[in-house]
């Protein structure tokens, strides 16, 4: 264990450091909070019915975009090769490496999310619904964005051919996610899409890391 | 213990980079692997580590700790530090000790070693590139681990640290340590050498 | 003192320590005067007391453009003067306008809550303000992406200018936005049309607060300053180790601003 709170502790501390990751991920997802009204004009009635749509849609483009480096900086930098080396199971590292990624870049989106909320005039009981399917939903997003991650360390890009890639695996979570906060708004069944959600995310903790490992052993060189 | 190839032949991108070779080193040797720029010798060093996948031939760990694969006791210095520049000189190596696994050791007494204790807090970001190396070696000594995969070990070192180096690969083959090294110059240490690649 | 002097980052650090105790005593005279009078004013016959927060209101939206000009002097200070202090005034000013801008932010949707019945609204004014707020986040993430303060500093400055000159048509574009979609704002503060017993209140706090913003400056200007020579000296003291081998081979490093 303490292999793996070394490398949670690592990667948050570089994430908290240098001032990349988390903050811009939050500010990514304000933006693109923001940007919206001005695509569907300034009515506020509209913009609560579509408010946990959209915030479900900036959560997700945040968390997918600030995996663009989470292998490629240790690729770069030749940590990659002394992490296949250790004795920590490759899955495993990578399951923890996205793990400490969520803390850093995940977390904050869902602690900002009651203040978008406001911008977007949902009520306690709306933003509560939006903030707990984020809570299930992105690790799940993490897990399967991971995946582009280190295909993109295989492939020495990054950038839109990650989101290409990994966009369309994310449609499922999207799905049920803002089916269950829709749900817990309108007062219809939360219970079936909210554990849609969570077996999502269950089935991403398994292959996730398992593809992601895989990936990265046939993409060095 | 032993390391040894039988027939080793690599391919990178589509071009045989060498092909049948036989090396062999144990406890308390070095190989020193030499040749042209291009001959294979970083691959090689890749191979052992399990980092590359052989096109032919084997390779393979005799004696050592039999729970553990060849990669999981060897450290590789590679042509890149693997180091944060976020990070302060003593959170890289501990965490470098805390992760790849092995009998840990003290930072600090490591940092000692390499000439680097009065750096210990300041970010790696500060540190030259024969700092940056020398860090590096640190991490040699704050995780034990019996075989040693050296790339170009003294690049960048100058000459103090190339001696304090030689001084550190001696200990290690005295405790029974086994070393690999790729390199153009001499390691400072008695090694037989293995020549890969072009006639020259 | 001429701004040449100025330009020694020692000799402003010297003058500043003498200067800011009394600007800070000042602000905080005229800040008092001016809560003292915002709380006297009387209610106005259609808002109430809710008229008061404007006091606050309006000083910070002032300055949260202000800022974004003083950024843009010092901006044209670092890419064409190259003047020692401008980046550290640029950077030091970026948080604090960016606290301005939030509390324009806050007071403004506190004021529109008794008005629009919600705490937001897309109300071209706010919209403008809260873009700006975005735009102040956006450069202190640029100040902090980059490791190297002198690189940073000249693509902050690109960015500063280019929001410069982007600001006004953003804010033109946002009005045309809003009134496209809904009849002219109902939020109307200031203005020329003032009583008398609401303007000189609301002159006191401008001024307050325009003096808080010098005195934050200055002081977070002497910060960053001092942030650099502990850098400087900290790269120094890495360098500094088996200095009997090769001390004539590594660059000599000067703290910021000491020669």
């Amino acid at each position: 264990m303490t292999a793996q709170a070394a490398l949670i502790r690592r990667d948050i501390r570089i994430a908290v450091r240098v001032g990349g990751g988390a903050l811009i991920g939050v500010l990514f997802f304000l933006t693109v909070v923001v940007l919206m009204p001005f695509a569907v004009g300034p009515d506020l009635a509209l913009l609560t019915r579509l408010g946990p749509a959209i915030l479900w849609l900036g959560a997700l483009l945040a968390s997918l975009l600030t995996l663009d480096r989470l292998f490629m900086a240790d690729h770069e930098d030749g940590s990659l090769d002394l992490i296949v080396m250790s004795r920590t199971p490759l899955e495993l590292a990578c399951a923890t490496k996205a793990l400490a990624h969520w803390m850093a870049a995940g977390l904050p989106l869902i602690v900002a999310t009651p203040v978008l909320g406001l911008l977007l005039n949902l009520d306690t009981r709306s933003t509560a619904a939006v903030a707990l399917t984020l809570l299930a939903g992105t690790p799940s997003l993490t897990f399967t964005g991971m995946i582009g991650a280190a295909l993109a360390v295989t492939l020495h890009r990054g950038g839109l051919l990650l989101a290409v890639l990994v966009l369309p695996l994310s449609i499922p979570v999207l799905i049920f996610g803002v089916a269950a906060s829709q749900a817990a708004i309108s007062g219809l069944s939360f219970g079936a899409p909210f554990s849609i959600l969570c077996a999502l995310s269950l089935v991403s903790f398994v292959v996730g890391p398992f593809a992601a490992a895989a990936s990265l052993r046939h993409g060095l060189d | 213990m032993r390391v040894w190839g039988r027939g080793v032949g690599c391919v990178r991108g589509g071009r045989e980079v060498f092909s049948r070779l036989h090396f062999e080193a144990a406890s308390g040797q070095a190989l020193a692997v030499t040749g042209p720029n291009g001959s294979g010798k970083t691959s090689l060093l890749r191979l052992i580590a399990g980092l590359l996948i052989p096109a032919t031939g084997s390779i393979a760990l005799e004696g050592g700790e039999t729970e553990l694969t060849l990669p999981e006791q060897a450290h590789y210095l590679g042509h890149r530090d693997a180091l944060k520049p976020a990070l302060s000189v003593v959170e890289n190596l501990a965490f470098w000790r805390d992760f790849i696994g092995g009998e840990a050791g003290d930072t600090n007494k490591s940092l000692a070693a390499v000439g680097l204790d009065h750096a210990a807090h300041l970010p790696a970001a500060y540190l030259s590139a024969g700092q940056r190396r020398r860090l590096s070696l640190a991490r040699l000594l704050a995780v034990k681990r019996p075989i040693w995969l050296l790339d170009e070990p003294a690049a960048a070192l100058d000459t103090a640290g190339q001696s304090l180096f030689a001084g550190l690969m001696g200990d290690h083959l005295a405790s029974g340590g086994l070393i690999i090294a790729a390199t153009h110059g001499p390691l400072g240490i008695a090694a037989k050498e293995l020549r890969i690649g072009g006639a020259s | 003192m001429t701004l040449i002097d100025l330009a020694n980052p020692s000799k402003f650090l010297s003058l500043t320590a003498r200067v800011l105790p009394w600007l800070a005593a000042v602000t905080a005279i005229v800040l008092a005067i001016g809560l003292y009078q915002s709380a006297t004013a009387p209610d106005d016959y259609q808002q109430g007391a809710t008229v008061k927060i404007m006091f606050v209101h309006v000083p910070n939206a002032w300055l949260s453009m202000l800022v974004w000009g003083v950024m843009s002097l010092a901006a044209l200070g670092t890419l064409v003067w190259r003047h020692p202090l401008a980046d550290v005034a640029a950077k030091a000013a970026a948080p604090i306008g960016a606290a301005f801008t939030f509390l324009a932010l806050v007071t403004g949707s506190l004021w529109g809550r008794p008005m629009w019945g919600t705490y937001w609204e897309w109300d071209a004014r706010l919209t403008s303000v809260l873009i700006l707020f975005l735009m102040y986040l956006g450069l202190i993430a640029l100040w902090r992406a980059v490791e190297d303060p002198s690189r940073a500093a000249r693509a902050a400055a690109v960015l500063t200018l280019v929001g410069a000159i982007n600001l006004p048509i953003i804010k033109f574009s946002v009005d045309w936005w809003n009134t496209l979609h809904q009849p002219a704002s109902v939020m109307r503060l200031g203005g020329p049309t003032l009583d008398r017993a609401f303007l000189v209140p609301l002159l006191m706090m401008a001024a307050a607060f325009s003096l808080l913003f010098v005195t934050l400056l200055l002081a977070a200007m002497r910060n960053e300053i001092l942030r650099r020579r502990l850098r400087s000296l900290q790269m120094m003291q890495a360098r500094a180790f088996s200095s009997e081998v090769d001390a004539g081979s590594r660059e000599k490093t000067v703290p910021f601003g000491a020669a």
